[in-house]
Parts: C-alpha cells; sequence; structure tokens
C-alpha cells in the first residue's frame, strides 16, 4: 500500500483571467522522487508556490499526510514539514555558510524570542550546521560569505538550507539551474543519496538528472497535467511526446 | 570612551561648561539613532517616524512631572495617579507607552514594505505631532516647561555635571543591550528578514511578528532617549514629533553606517558638531552638509564607521 504525502485536489491558480494551474492533481507518495517537468510557462512554479503556501490556489485544495493546509501560511507549512528550495537562488549573501544554514535550523526550534545569549556561541545550532554542511561538502566553506561561494556551491546551500529540520517533503525547484553539466552531476548524485528519507518532488528542466533521479513523472503543459508514469511511461506516451520531448528532440 | 569620560574636567577647566550640555544633547541622539539603526539598519525597516517615540518619551517625562507640580492627578481610571517626579519611574511609564503605541502602530505599518513603510510611520508620527499641538493643557504648540529635571535618588540631576554622567552611563548600558540584541538568536532572525524575508518565511519564521518586535524595542529606546531629552532641555514641544527630526536620525544613521550600533553612535557625534561648527560660521550650514552627506552615501556605502573599519583591516 502506497502512502500520499502530499496531494492537490483539483488546484486552479488564475491570473487576471490567464489559467496558469488548471485542475492539478497531483499526488507525492512517500519517499518518492517525484519529477514535474512542462515547457517554460507551464506553470511548475506556480504549483510549487501553491503546494508551499507563497500563493493562494483561486480553486481547488492542498493536503499534507491527508489533512487540508490550503489555508496554511508558508512558514506553518514549512514548520510542519514542507520544505522548498528556490529556482533563483536564495541563501542569505551577507552571511557565513554556517549562519545560512544555522539559521534553517533555527527554524525548526520553537520560537526565536531570545535575546540574551550570544548565537554564534549556541553549540547546538552550529553543530547542526556543521553536519549540513558536510553532507554537501560544503565543510571547508563554512566560515565563507554565502555571496562569495561559487554558483554550484551555492545551489549546494541552497538545497542544504531545505533540510534542515528534517522534513517529510522537499520541493526543489530547479535545482541544477545554471550550474553545469559536472555540478548537476554531482548535485544529482547528492539527491539520489537522499531517496527514501524524504518525499521529493522535483522541477527540473535537465532531462539527464529527470531520467536518473525519478521514480515517477508528471507532465505539466498550459498548466493542466496531460501525464504522469513512470520514466519509460513517460517516455513512450504519446501526448507527452507531442507537447513536449518531441520539440525539443526534433 | 576615555574621552567622553574626561571630557567634562577639562571643560570645567578651561570654563566652556556649554560643552558638556551639547556634549550631553549629542549622547541622548546617539542613542535615539541606535534606536533607529536596530531597525533600519538591521532589520531594514526604514521608519520615518521614528521621532515620535522620542516626542512620546518626552512628552511622558514632562507630563508626570508637570501634574506633581500641579497638583492634579494625571487620570483617576481606574485607578489613581498623580504623575512623578522619579526618572526611573519615569523611565518605566515611557517604554510602556512607547511600546503600546508601537505596537498598535506597527500592527498595521508592518503589514507594508519599503515606500509605503516610510509613509505610513510618518504619517501616524504626523498624526502624533497634530495630537500634541491640540492638546491645549499641556501647551499645545507652544510646549510645556518643566518644573526641574527629573530626581533620581543620591544624586543631583539639575547639576549638567552630574547629568552628563547619567546620560554616558545609559547611553553606554544602551549599546551593551543592543549589541547583545543585535548578536542574539533574535538579531540573526531580524538580519535574515532583511536580507530575504520570503526566504524566511519558506524556512519556517513567522516573520511578521519578529519584525514588530523588534520595532517596538527600538520604540522604547527611543523612548528613553526621549525622556532624557525632556529633562536636559527642561522643556518639550510638539516638535519633538516632527519628521525633521526622524529626517535627522536617519541621516545620522545612514552617515555612521548602516547595521552597525557604533556607526550609530558615531553618525550622531559627526553629524551634531558639524551642524555645531557650521552653524557658528553660518546659518546655511545645511548647504555644506549635504554634499557631505551625499559623498558619504556615494563613496561609502557602509558610513563612516564601514570606512574606520576598513582602515583598521588593511593594517592588519
Amino acid at each position: 500500500m502506497t502512502e500520499v504525502v502530499l496531494h492537490t485536489e483539483n488546484l486552479c491558480k488564475n491570473y487576471a483571467g490567464l489559467a496558469a494551474n488548471t485542475n492539478v492533481n497531483l499526488q507525492l507518495i512517500k519517499g518518492e522522487i517525484h519529477a514535474l517537468i512542462g515547457p517554460n510557462g507551464a506553470g511548475k512554479s506556480t504549483a510549487i508556490a501553491q503546494l508551499s503556501g507563497e500563493l493562494s490556489p483561486s480553486s481547488g485544495s492542498v493536503y499534507f499526510n491527508g489533512a487540508e493546509v490550503t489555508d496554511k501560511p508558508v512558514f506553518d507549512r514549512a514548520t510542519m514539514g514542507i520544505s522548498r528550495s528556490f529556482q533563483v537562488t536564495s541563501v542569505f549573501d551577507e552571511m557565513t555558510v554556517l549562519e545560512n544554514l544555522a539559521l534553517a535550523v533555527q527554524a525548526h526550534q520553537g520560537h526565536s524570542y531570545f535575546f540574551w545569549a550570544a548565537i554564534n556561541k549556541n553549540r547546538k545550532l552550529n553543530q547542526q550546521a556543521c553536519e549540513l554542511a558536510s553532507q554537501f561538502g560544503l565543510e571547508q566553506h563554512q566560515k565563507l560569505l554565502a555571496g562569495a561561494l561559487a554558483h554550484g556551491e551555492k545551489r549546494q546551500l541552497e538545497v542544504a538550507m531545505t533540510l534542515a529540520g528534517n522534513p517529510q517533503v522537499l520541493l526543489l525547484d530547479e535545482p541544477m539551474a545554471g550550474i553545469g553539466p559536472g555540478g548537476s552531476k554531482e548535485l544529482t548524485q547528492l539527491l539520489d543519496g537522499l531517496r527514501g528519507r524524504y518525499s521529493i518532488l522535483l522541477v527540473e528542466h535537465d532531462m539527464d538528472a529527470v531520467f536518473a533521479l525519478a521514480d515517477r513523472i508528471s507532465v505539466l503543459v498550459y498548466g493542466e497535467i496531460i501525464a504522469t508514469g513512470t520514466v519509460d511511461e513517460i517516455r513512450n506516451n504519446e501526448k507527452v511526446q507531442q507537447a513536449y520531448l518531441g520539440h525539443s528532440e526534433n | 570612551m576615555i574621552v567622553l569620560i574626561l571630557l567634562p574636567f577639562v571643560a570645567e577647566a578651561v570654563d566652556e561648561s556649554y560643552v558638556i550640555s551639547s556634549m550631553t544633547r549629542i549622547m541622548i541622539f546617539a542613542m535615539a539613532a541606535v534606536s533607529l539603526d536596530l531597525i533600519v539598519g538591521y532589520g531594514a525597516m526604514v521608519s520615518f517616524g521614528h521621532a515620535a517615540f522620542v516626542g512620546l518619551g518626552a512628552y511622558v517625562a514632562a507630563i508626570l512631572s508637570f501634574h506633581i507640580n500641579d497638583g492634579s492627578a494625571v487620570f483617576n481610571f481606574p485607578f489613581s495617579f498623580d504623575g512623578s517626579n522619579n526618572l526611573f519611574l519615569i523611565l518605566i511609564v515611557a517604554i510602556f507607552v512607547a511600546a503600546i503605541v508601537a505596537a498598535l502602530t506597527g500592527l498595521i505599518s508592518l503589514r507594508t514594505h519599503g515606500i509605503h513603510f516610510i509613509m505610513i510611520t510618518l504619517a501616524f508620527a504626523q498624526m502624533l505631532y497634530y495630537l500634541f499641538i491640540s492638546l491645549d493643557t499641556y501647551g499645545g504648540e507652544d510646549g510645556l516647561l518643566m518644573p526641574g529635571r527629573n530626581q533620581v535618588p543620591f544624586i543631583d540631576t539639575a547639576d549638567d555635571f552630574t547629568f552628563y554622567y547619567l546620560c554616558l552611563l545609559i547611553l553606554v548600558v544602551y549599546i551593551f543591550l543592543s549589541r547583545r540584541l543585535v548578536n542574539s538568536q533574535f538579531g540573526r532572525v531580524i538580519r535574515g528578514c532583511k536580507l530575504n524575508e520570503k526566504r524566511m518565511q519558506s524556512l519556517g519564521f513567522n516573520t511578521y511578528w519578529y519584525r514588530l518586535t523588534a520595532y517596538i524595542i527600538a520604540a522604547t529606546g527611543a523612548a528613553v532617549a526621549g525622556v532624557l531629552l525632556a529633562n536636559k532641555t527642561e522643556f518639550v514641544d510638539p516638535g519633538l514629533f516632527s519628521w525633521h527630526l526622524s529626517g535627522e536620525l536617519l541621516v545620522m544613521v545612514i552617515l555612521g553606517g548602516l547595521g552597525s550600533i557604533y556607526g550609530a553612535v558615531i553618525g550622531a557625534f559627526v553629524y551634531l558638531l558639524l551642524e555645531q561648527v557650521l552653524s557658528a560660521y553660518t546659518e546655511h550650514w545645511m548647504f555644506f552638509l549635504g554634499p557631505f552627506l551625499i559623498l558619504v552615501v556615494i563613496y561609502a556605502r557602509h558610513g563612516i564607521y564601514g570606512v574606520l573599519q576598513n582602515k583598521v583591516l588593511s593594517n592588519d
């Protein structure tokens, strides 16, 4: 019996009459890596933003572990265990790598209304941040300002921050964006290592990474999911070939 | 620091006691600038109404001592309060009043960002400005003269020499507390909200309440400065609420360097000293200070403190 962690029911999002998402029914099964692919402007980022809570849907609902979370704000969903990364790198450039990670850890340890104790001497926080850093090969850069990292390393930090506080669901919005083939291979391996521990929804344009990682794939075209299935099913799906893969191969 | 401790003796020796008075004033403004820097520099909440809290603190001091002098009660419900002349009690009341006003105005204004936040904080401050102009009991537009300085047990606050050290002590304590604050867990959250609020929310922080808390904390600091300012001049008027003062405080913070406590202190000293020196030569001192400010903003992004810091680093 498969267990669904996150799912949507007829999710619709309209921007001033333009339908960005129409009746999106998505199911994220526990432990799977589920890729969401589609041409530019298909509404992938809109879908992620509704799952994470940054956008509220025009209609339809979002469920997390069976409970409706449609009206929960983004920070509540984050502490419940839905964590996301951004397509445009959103790390804190003026903080060190360690501070970035510690801040992510801090978010999951109750409130932060502590006004007195020095944060950089908080051992528990720093230790957990260190663990995340070494998991992503950033340990030698801990003291570096995040803004001084190379682009690929920044992308790794971006993903590393989503893992703080042991979330159940990772929503990764184009983690490979702009890091080149070498970096993308490395990150693919890292994400492969996360398989089973987290349920991952992966939005990605890098097809090599998608085919290497995905247990299942959903294809979004013009705001609608036209197919969901295993890698082979999607490769052989006529509608998908026509709408999406066909174009890129021709 | 040592200069500040020794200064009154030197001033006394050369019989230039006005120096003590003007340095006291500068230290009080330094405190207000530090409190503003807590939200502008660390939290990116550019408030154009920070003077309102300085004004509130000042009026708390003036009104409470007005009533104790007058013999009338400040209010009779739910309990009777006759005012006070005790500086500590007045500071507590001022902090309390500023916190409540900051909470109420912050609840609304912090729903906005950027230019809208600037406008709405300005609007609230102007509302208070006109409110106090309309309070005829407390002098209205003419302001309110205090019967004398508020008292502290065992020391004579009426003596400028003593009052100078009292202000210096409070400033030092305030700087210490502010540095603890910005380096605390809460301080890092506020910095995060400044750098990327969207990311903070996606990490799981309810940024609105953190920002509101910071806003309230900053307001209480300004109120303490206000109490001291009223005590220094022994006079308050609605001008304390005006956007001129808010603007001056912002200039001090930007001049010294946004996002550093010492920067705000330096900014206040430099700005007010320049004002004094230049205004001795010309009435149009702003004409010369303006270009200086523009140069600092263009060539020293982190203000005067940033320049000093770079000097120290490059000497190492």
